[in-house]
């Protein structure tokens, strides 16, 4: 029996729920960051109970589909793009959760100097999840690459926030802890922007069936073996 | 172009190129038209589609099997080894120990199970007794049948099951060294575990013999074929190589078709 067009609409509705988790994941991470108000650090940890709990429902929806409908071309990229990506969703759960659960360490420090590069990338890579997740709900292939396209001003960002940061920790023998967390919540912003991108990647591929991760660009060419 | 992983065109060495075919039964009646497509050396093909799109048609123009109702009319050529098979003064009794059969239910003849294999052999002109048992025991060794039947070789045909008489039918048409072997649903009247033999055989057949199969399970095609072929209203929507085909086909007509939202 072929895979019924109600059965695609519940699994997209599922990952749909899931990323609006992840959304706000993110959002109150870096809320309970800047307003130092640990009853929201702590509602992100506990909120990634459901967010696992998503993924894993979904991998089983996803894993029933094949087994009993055996999904082919738009259906089983759509599928298999599904299961993908609600792994990558999970784990920018778990980065959020990580930075909650250092914005709850320096809840009791003293307010913390704005970092305008942090700031900056934060702001990027929320965008980029959210126009992943918009690009998978319109099949945008075309936003899709332009949120990959983004993750290099975000690992840039990222290596300039982690150097003025070391500087911080080695002038400012005070602020070595306050920096040294700020450095992880910096890797964790930079490692969500990964995950954005890995989004992108497979919509292209549930949109057009080109496989282009880890490609050397997005043209969809492999590297050659010298590169 | 279809290319490979190393990116050749496997398609250069076609066993069998279909070039501008079309098929017309008594009253003129079109059932095929203008078939393109090449069916490739050493490898599984399938064609898929809908009832009455012209799959088992096109199969049996492979080996003239049209020619014993009369009215019928080709136009255009398949060329096999050089030669269009589709001219006047082809041999085709000839071209059907070249281009085997093997159909939808198993027809073995009414004879023991040796005597199903050296019938064709016998034809052949090959009548020394240590031979003609060289040649059966090969053909049903390469149908997988052999340790089945070894020990009951002159019972009746008829005594064995559905899946053992489709692999004796395979043995039979195996046994005169075609080079391309057509199967036309040769799975559905069987069950599951000989519908599985069938398609391990024409996998492990392919190595010497090329395969062309026309089912009406798509997984099947999915499973056990090369290359695939999707038809509709008598002509080829798609032909590409079966990982593209089920994966991303570029024609939406295959799309709905493989995804079971029509047919």
């Amino acid at each position: 029996m072929a895979i019924r067009d109600n059965e695609l609409k519940h699994l997209k509705e599922m990952i749909l729920k899931m990323a609006s988790l992840v959304e706000v994941s993110i959002r109150d991470c870096v809320r309970a960051l800047v307003t130092q108000e640990p009853s929201i650090a702590n509602a992100v940890i506990a909120g990634d109970l459901l967010i696992n709990t998503y993924d894993v429902q979904i991998d089983e929806e996803c894993i029933r589909l094949i087994a009993r409908r055996q999904p082919v071309g738009r259906d089983l990229r759509f599928i298999t793009t599904g299961m993908k990506i609600t792994t990558d969703l999970e784990r920018i759960a778990d980065h959020a959760v990580n930075i909650a659960e250092r914005a709850l360490k320096l809840s009791e420090a003293s307010p913390m100097r704005a970092y305008s590069d942090l700031s900056r990338m934060r702001e990027i890579v929320q965008r980029m999840v959210k126009d992943a997740i918009d690009s998978f709900v319109n099949e945008d292939k075309a936003l899709a690459k332009d949120v990959i396209e983004r993750d290099e001003e975000v690992d840039d960002l990222n290596a300039s926030v982690v150097n003025e940061l070391m500087l911080v920790m080695t002038k400012e023998h005070g602020n070595v802890v306050h920096a040294s967390q700020l450095i992880y919540i910096s890797r964790n912003i930079e490692r969500i922007g990964d995950h954005a991108t890995n989004i992108a990647e497979m919509i292209i591929y549930m949109v057009d069936g080109r496989m282009i991760r880890h490609m050397a660009d997005i043209t969809g060419q492999p590297p050659k073996p010298s590169d | 172009m279809v290319v490979d992983e190393a990116g050749a065109d496997v398609l250069s060495g076609a066993a069998i190129d279909v070039k501008g075919l079309n098929f017309y039964y008594a009253g003129n009646i079109q059932a095929l038209k203008n078939i393109n497509v090449p069916v490739h050396h050493n490898a599984v093909t399938a064609l898929i589609g809908p009832s009455g799109c012209g799959k088992t048609t096109l199969l049996r123009c492979f080996n003239r099997m049209h020619d014993l109702y009369p009215g019928s009319r080709y136009e255009g050529e398949i060329v096999f080894n050089n030669v269009n098979i589709l001219a006047d003064d082809i041999d085709v009794i000839d071209l059907r120990s070249r281009i085997g059969m093997v159909f939808q239910k198993p027809t073995p003849f009414p004879m023991s199970i040796f005597d199903n294999i050296a019938y064709g052999l016998r034809l052949r002109g090959i009548r020394k007794k240590g031979e003609l048992s060289d040649h059966v025991e090969s053909a049903i060794r390469q149908a997988a049948l052999w340790d089945e039947v070894k020990h009951k070789l002159h019972e009746s045909a008829y005594t064995l099951s559905g899946g053992q008489q489709q692999r004796l039918v395979i043995a039979r048409a195996l046994a005169v060294n075609p080079e391309v072997l057509l199967f036309d649903e040769p799975t559905s009247a069987l069950d599951p575990i000989s519908t599985s033999k069938i398609e391990e055989l024409a996998v492990e057949l392919k190595e010497t013999v090329t395969i062309l199969v026309v089912t009406h399970n798509m997984q099947q095609a999915a499973r056990m074929s090369d290359f695939t072929g999707f038809m509709m209203l008598g002509e080829l929507i798609e032909f590409d190589s079966t990982d593209m085909i089920f994966t991303n086909p570029s024609n939406k007509l295959t799309e709905d078709y493989i995804s079971g939202r029509f047919g």
